[in-house]
């Protein structure tokens, strides 16, 4: 008696893509797949012009991480919108920031949210967060081909880790690679400026009032070095998303409690 | 070569029939049944880990009796069906309707082409939201047949008499302990032993739930509720 090399029964041992929403799409439905046509010819070698959101930033503290972003999306030296959200929930206990060119970035966090959601149906049971990070990880990898032509996409992921009971973010690069940081890390045209600002006023152990507000301060200290990303609007009430993702869940924390912080960060800035 | 012997197809469906329904009386009944805050389903079902009732999306849930690798199948090919409608169109655009008629469509020809059909039936439940859209309940057979119920519906192992129970006792206008109560004593129905928290499955389509309105009843929470009271 010999073994055939794959006789179909082993099939349901191999088929790795039975509870990954992206791999069904790759089989069932590959025009739904995020891909790169060729725009190189129409565009200059700057790539076409997009709107690109600009600021997001993602800090531990005590219970667990806080994600903040601003609302502008800038095209070019233009404002394209003022009040899109940067910040994604993916699931009950992570989120993701995006940074890049919006329209690509909002369309891969969608798909990883769906991606996280047809797991934990699937599966019965919810993935790691490493399993989620290496995931986002692959699916800024699939891009590639687009951001070669300058659809850059390189979000921010920050989760609480049931396993090991702590807040935990990654970034990325635009090659798919996935880097854990400990503290912060803020990624966009103002990212920079916003790490800068967080050296100073960051430290371990920081209670969620003053974790938001570093947050907060960080995105206004951008907004004041960065061209494109916004500040707080006091007269069109417009203010930065910030989100917190703690043991019990991921909570939005209420506009007019953003707009306090921020009021009084302003007059503290004024009398200075 | 000897030629296959003929077997007229009305006594070939028939046979199918038969075996189909066999296998499904076999098992254990699942009840599902309406109540103020959305849909009720509970199941006779002593394994915690391996699931009758389970959600497709939002405001869908399913639930499957017969054999389990059959209906988990069907439970895989909804989540999928259900993901990629809502990912290329919205996530309102998911219906119970829509994959109700995939599952009788799949059932029927598996029914009518494969030498053995499937020996299942399955529930496709979805709540209505707070605008007064009416819950929808399909059951769908093991052919392929399918209707719609209205109120509370029954399958598996002697779900006439079930049936037949919940029409004398069914009220509207439920509240969630009287829907749960109501349930597990339709349950009991057809067996002279007394059901406990151990020998249930039980999860709601609730309305008040934020987007995802699916919950599952841990035990703790259904011992309360059979106990008071009774």
């Amino acid at each position: 008696m010999t073994l055939t090399p794959d006789p179909s029964w082993q099939k349901a041992f191999f088929d790795y893509g039975t509870s990954s929403f992206a791999d069904l799409l790759r089989q069932s439905a590959p025009h739904l797949l995020p891909q790169a046509a060729d725009l190189r010819r129409e565009e200059s070698a700057g790539g076409p012009s997009v709107p690109h959101g600009t600021t997001v930033l993602a800090l531990r503290y005590r219970d667990g991480v806080i994600m903040a972003g601003d609302r502008q999306a800038s095209e070019g030296y233009q404002v394209a919108s003022r009040r899109i959200d940067k910040i994604f929930k993916s699931d009950d206990l992570s989120g993701v920031g995006i940074a890049g060119a919006a329209g690509p970035a909002m369309e891969m966090a969608r798909l990883f949210q769906t991606e996280l959601e047809h797991y934990e149906k699937v599966e019965g049971e919810n993935l790691s967060l490493d399993g989620k990070a290496n995931k986002l990880g692959q699916m800024i990898r699939m891009n590639l081909p687009m951001a070669m032509q300058g659809l850059v996409v390189v979000p921010i992921f920050a989760g609480f880790d049931e396993r090991a009971g702590v807040g935990r973010l990654f970034k990325y690069d635009v090659t798919g690679g996935r880097y854990e940081e400990t503290e912060y890390f803020a990624q966009g045209s103002g990212g920079k400026d916003a790490r800068d600002s967080l050296k100073k006023r960051y430290r371990r152990e920081m209670s969620k009032d003053e974790a938001v507000r570093v947050g907060i301060e960080a995105l206004m200290d951008a907004a004041d070095e960065d061209l494109g990303t916004g500040g707080p609007d006091l007269q069109r009430g417009i203010y930065p998303t910030v989100r917190i993702i703690t043991r019990s869940g991921f909570a939005e924390v209420a506009e007019d409690e953003i707009r306090r912080y921020c009021e009084a960060i302003l007059s503290e800035r004024g009398r200075a | 070569m000897p030629l296959p012997y003929y077997v007229s197809p009305e006594q070939m469906m028939k046979d199918k029939a038969e075996y189909a329904r066999k296998g499904i009386s076999r098992g254990k009944a699942i009840v599902a049944l309406e109540y103020r805050d959305g849909v009720l389903l509970l199941a006779e079902n002593p394994s915690t880990l391996l699931h009758k009732i389970s959600e497709i999306y939002d405001r869908i849930a399913f639930a499957g009796v017969g054999k389990y690798n059959e209906f988990e199948n069907l439970r895989v090919a909804g989540v999928r069906h259900a993901d990629v409608k809502g990912y290329s169109y919205s996530r309102g655009d998911v219906s119970a309707k829509s994959l109700a008629n995939a599952y009788s469509q799949a059932l029927g020809n598996i029914f009518t082409q494969d030498i053995k059909p499937f020996e299942v039936e399955v529930l496709v439940v979805e709540v209505g939201d707070h605008n007064s859209t009416k819950n929808e309940i399909y059951h769908i057979l093991y052919d392929g047949t399918i209707e719609d119920e209205k109120n509370y519906a029954a399958m598996g192992g002697q779900s006439d008499e079930i049936r037949r129970y919940l029409k004398d006792n069914y009220q509207d206008g439920l509240d969630f302990a009287g829907a749960v109560k109501l349930g597990v004593r339709a349950l009991m129905v057809t067996q002279n032993k007394t059901l406990t928290e151990r020998d249930l499955e039980v999860a709601v389509l609730d309305r008040g739930k934020e987007r995802r309105k699916f919950r599952r009843i841990p035990p703790e929470v259904l011992h309360q509720l059979i106990t008071n009271g009774t």
